[in-house]
């Protein structure tokens, strides 16, 4: 990908943020605003596929922008896990801007400069937090992601929607102001630096009993990764239109979340430290019991939406047990994960919405035949499904075996229970809508013919599923550019 | 003419501005002069300050009465960092003055501007003396005029609240005074060094423990330290929208600075932080005002009361780094010091473009006034993220070497507060957004226009400011560094 342009990762930052700008300034004219979001999501790609090719090749890219104080920057660098989640957001995002653009016209939504404004910063602020290379950046930009996703949670506008919105980010600011910033401190305090080193900065520096109480602060501090018992705002979220919960709650927010645990875990504390933490088994079962327990929930939910809210609540804890294991091999597929459980999820989303947008359906029991009407979104759904669970021929197969085998290598024989049932639990939730939409008959009383979504839905949603089993093909290039994390190549 | 004959100037310069403005006719030329005279204050200042932080203090003897006979201007790093505080929050308040005094005082403003002259001289003239007593006299000149400027207000009320500053003022600068005479009756000298020469022999007079109790009591009326702040709320909210922005910025910072002189030069802290229990006083006082004062502006609906109730809370925050009694927390308060005028400054000056297109600045009136009025609002936002805390802005700096102070001494549960009242901040800013972005213009309701750019550009420069010093800390946290060693030189241990 040598032939794409090289731009140094703050102007790549930049570039969703301009647009932003652009959209807002262009609040008059509404075509003008879809015109604004494609040419910036098309840009973003262009410019985050282009500084792939330099740390495919083993490059460190790094930029100091301001040295705040002596030691305290706003600065990046980019490694192969923060590509990783860069790519995906950026890939994700040019696919969901026709579906949020078909959606958001055709669902009759008004304030559109607004949304696409706030869409476009929450993507700026998902590389912010990808590229940053210090605990600094990394917060900076995570509470840009934070304020930036309320007025998409309360665009509805009603009480409801502000409501959820409220919870939104009262736990998010909550979290991060009340656990987050004080262990940076504390971090800067200890060891006098707050850079993402390999390996880690916490040895040497703090003792095990500190920095157990430190890893507490940051994993629970993350409140994006939805830890029990600070998951409640993902539910909340869901009163947003179905672009904002496929994009960000699906993919940048929560994956924004998990990266940055993932993060900590290798480049702050480092695996070798956090192996001789005590709390780090904490964490280990408290994500273990949210995986378990929220998949539970999720199979009484009968609102769709809610249902793969806790899908992904669940979810994500299989990533934070990944980093939490201590092992490579398990870090490795909880970065993968990231990546398969984004297209998976985002696929099974758009779903939703192209559900609701052809026949006003938000119920998993009133799918009933629906398979008849929407093959093309049904069938979406079901490999969508397939990844998510992590059965072949779709990519979440890879992400799901390098957790399990991580778990296995680690002799962690609890969670690796832990991860087969909720496997099992996986397929007793996502697959009833399948079944219901493909074999049982349509009630009495509704048309048989076909009526798809806008084709502006349908096609992303079919991307995104023929994503999924791309990926159970090109999943080997993914681990080996982690691989490079723990071989020493980039830094 | 060198730069130690120009220092006094800083203050002359507003004094004498101020005698010539009450004589203008007009409206338009006693501002000009005005703001002339504060620039030029600034100025001087702005040159002074890199010279007081490098070199040797600089020591400018009234009428060649070598000091400690005559009285001498004294300036070091702290209160050079001071007046220019003073002096360039007054100028870029003037800049936003005439379209906003213009709606709210009506007839010539010869002597409003003279008023405010006085007032500014006042806080230069107690920031820029090495003499005692001269403190007082300013103090009660630059009281005066701010009792006459409250006054002003539209509402009537101002008038009760003008009255009240005035009675809790002057039992404030009747307790310095106090203070001072004791000091002078042991030790015949009003010269702040000398008595920081002379003190140390008489550790054990009760007369001298009794003047620093005395000072720092009158000082924390004025600073307007929880339970000494009644005054503050009323005072802020019904004033001109113009003397708020002034004062905000300013009257408390400077009273902080000279409970500091007192209680770091003229003391020194190995004496104050010892014959009282200062540290543990002003902590819990600090933190007792950090929590009710963000605790009351969470339920305010009125604007500018919540935003001087939050002014009690940021006051907490500068004493508690004073009570550590160590480097980083006294670089700690004149960081939050500088940085909260700016913080407040530009709060205050947006709900003054609030006001004046809509008269009104509570709570349910601004609701849905996102979309009619989007710059003045984002200013606040921006702002508001400042006194929060958010990196990248001002507030956060200042917050950051708070923190960093507490962990220094080991006091954890101090964070904790901070954070707790940090959210507390966030609840009542995020309140105002809300309403304005997140609500309906209630039925009704006029349709407002955008503030003018006579309002809007200098209350935006304050917000840039406020991300500039986010940015760029050499300037605050280098000058708070020097001025936290100025007042520690003397000193000879710390407790």
């Amino acid at each position: 990908m040598s032939w794409l342009p090289q731009l140094s990762p703050f102007t790549v930052v930049l570039i969703p943020m301009v647009g932003a700008a652009a959209i807002a300034l262009a609040a008059r004219s509404t075509r003008a605003g879809f015109a604004i979001s494609w040419l910036t999501s098309a840009a973003f790609l262009v410019s985050v596929w282009g500084l792939a090719g330099p740390v495919l090749s083993g490059d460190v890219i790094e930029q100091a922008v301001w040295e705040i104080l002596p030691g305290m920057a706003i600065a990046f660098s980019i490694e192969p896990l923060g590509m990783l989640f860069a790519l995906l957001a950026a890939t994700l995002w040019i696919l969901a801007t026709p579906y949020a653009i078909g959606y958001m016209s055709h669902g009759g939504y008004s304030s559109l400069a607004r949304f696409f404004a706030c869409y476009a910063i929450a993507l700026g602020a998902a590389a912010g937090i990808a590229f940053a290379d210090n605990l600094l950046t990394m917060f900076v930009f995570y509470e840009i992601l934070s304020v930036s996703t309320y007025p998409l949670v309360a665009h509805d506008g009603t009480d409801k929607a502000k409501r959820g919105a409220r919870t939104y980010l009262a736990l998010l600011l909550l979290t991060s102001i009340g656990f987050w910033l004080p262990a940076m401190i504390w971090t800067w305090a200890a060891t006098g630096s707050m850079t993402f080193v390999s390996g880690g900065i916490m040895a040497g520096h703090v003792d095990p009993a500190a920095g157990s109480i430190l890893l507490v602060l940051f994993l629970f501090g993350t409140g994006k990764a939805a830890l029990m018992p600070f998951h409640r705002w993902l539910p909340a979220a869901m009163v947003a239109p179905t672009p904002v919960s496929a994009l960000l709650h699906a993919v940048a927010v929560v994956k924004a979340g998990v990266f940055v645990a993932l993060k900590l875990a290798i480049y702050i504390f480092g695996l070798d430290y956090l192996k001789t933490l005590w709390s780090t088994d904490l964490v280990l079962y408290v994500a273990t019991f949210t995986m378990l327990v929220a998949s539970l929930v999720a199979l009484h939910q009968d609102n769709l939406k809610a249902r793969l809210a806790y899908s992904t609540v669940s979810q994500l804890s299989y990533i934070v047990i990944g980093a939490m294991l201590a092992s490579s091999l398990a870090a490795i597929g909880g970065g993968m994960h990231m990546l398969m459980h984004g297209f998976g999820k985002i696929t099974l989303f758009f779903c939703a919405g192209a559900i609701y947008l052809a026949s006003k359906k938000t119920r998993v029991s009133e799918l009933d035949g629906l398979g008849r009407r929407m093959p093309i979104t049904m069938t979406a759904f079901f490999i969508g499904a397939l990844c998510v669970i992590g059965l072949p021929p779709t990519g979440g197969l890879w992400s799901k075996w390098h957790l399990v085998s991580g778990a296995y290598d680690s002799g962690y024989a609890l969670v690796l229970a832990a991860y087969l049932i909720s496997t099992l639990l996986n397929i007793a939730y996502l697959l009833p809508p399948v079944v219901r939409a493909f074999l049982k008959p349509l009630p009495s009383g509704e048309s048989t013919g076909f009526k798809e979504a806008p084709w502006l839905c349908v096609i992303p949603l079919s991307l995104t599923a023929l994503g999924t089993l791309v990926l159970f093909f090109l999943a080997q290039s993914s681990f080996e550019l982690m691989a490079r994390i723990f071989s020493g190549g980039n830094g | 003419m060198t730069l130690l004959e120009l220092m006094p100037f800083i203050v002359l310069i507003p004094l004498i501005a101020s005698g010539i403005v009450a004589l203008l006719p007009g409206r338009i030329l006693p501002w000009l002069v005005t703001l002339i005279a504060a620039l030029a204050s600034a100025v001087i200042a702005a040159l002074v300050l890199p010279v007081a932080i490098s070199e040797p203090p600089l020591s400018y003897p009234f009428g060649n009465w070598p000091p400690p006979f005559g009285i001498e201007y004294r300036v070091d790093a702290a209160n050079a960092f001071v007046a220019l505080l003073v002096s360039g929050m007054a100028a870029i308040t003037l800049l936003w003055a005439p379209k906003r005094v213009a709606s709210e005082i009506h007839g010539r403003l010869g002597t409003f501007y003279a008023l405010f002259l006085l007032a500014v001289a006042g806080l230069l003239g107690i920031t820029l003396t090495g003499d005692a007593f001269n403190v007082f006299v300013f103090l009660e000149i630059s009281s005066l005029a701010t009792y006459t400027l409250i006054a002003y207000g539209k509402d009537r009320r101002a008038l009760l609240a003008a009255f009240r500053y005035l009675i809790m003022g002057t039992v404030g600068a009747t307790f310095l005074l106090i203070g001072i005479a004791f000091l002078y009756m042991v030790t015949g000298t009003l010269n702040m060094a000398d008595l920081a020469e002379r003190l140390p022999e008489l550790r054990d007079n009760n007369a001298v423990r009794a003047a620093l109790a005395f000072i720092i009591v009158g000082m924390g009326l004025k600073l307007a330290l929880l339970p000494l702040h009644l005054w503050l709320p009323n005072a802020y909210a019904y004033a001109p929208n113009f003397v708020t922005a002034f004062l905000a910025g300013t009257a408390t910072k400077v009273a902080l600075y000279v409970m500091l002189r007192f209680i770091f030069t003229v003391f020194a802290p190995d004496y104050s932080f010892v014959v009282l229990p200062l540290s543990t006083v002003l902590m819990v006082l600090a933190v007792a005002g950090m929590f009710a004062g963000s605790w009351v502006a969470m339920f305010q609906i009125h604007l500018k009361r919540m935003l001087a109730y939050s002014s009690i809370a940021q006051v907490g925050y500068m004493v508690l780094g004073v009570s550590l009694a160590t480097a980083t927390g006294l670089t700690a308060a004149f960081l939050h010091l500088f940085n909260h005028a700016l913080i407040k400054t530009a709060l205050f000056m947006a709900v003054g473009c609030v006001m004046y297109r809509t008269g009104s600045a509570k709570l349910d009136d601004l609701r849905g006034l996102g979309r009619q009025m989007p710059w003045t609002l984002t200013a606040f936002a921006l702002a508001g993220l400042s006194i929060i805390g958010v990196p990248t802005t001002a507030g956060f700096i200042s917050k950051w070497y708070l923190v960093l102070a507490s962990i220094e001494t080991g006091a954890w549960w101090l964070v904790v507060l901070i954070l707790i009242t940090s959210l507390m901040a966030v609840y009542y800013i995020w309140r105002v957004i809300e309403a304005a972005w997140f609500s309906d213009r209630p039925a009704g309701a006029a349709v407002v226009r955008e503030a003018p750019l006579a309002l809007l550009v200098p209350t935006w420069l304050v917000v840039a400011l406020n991300f500039y010093f986010g940015i760029d800390t050499r300037l605050t946290v280098g000058a708070s560094m020097a001025a936290a060693d100025a007042l520690l030189g003397s000193g000879v241990g710390l407790p």
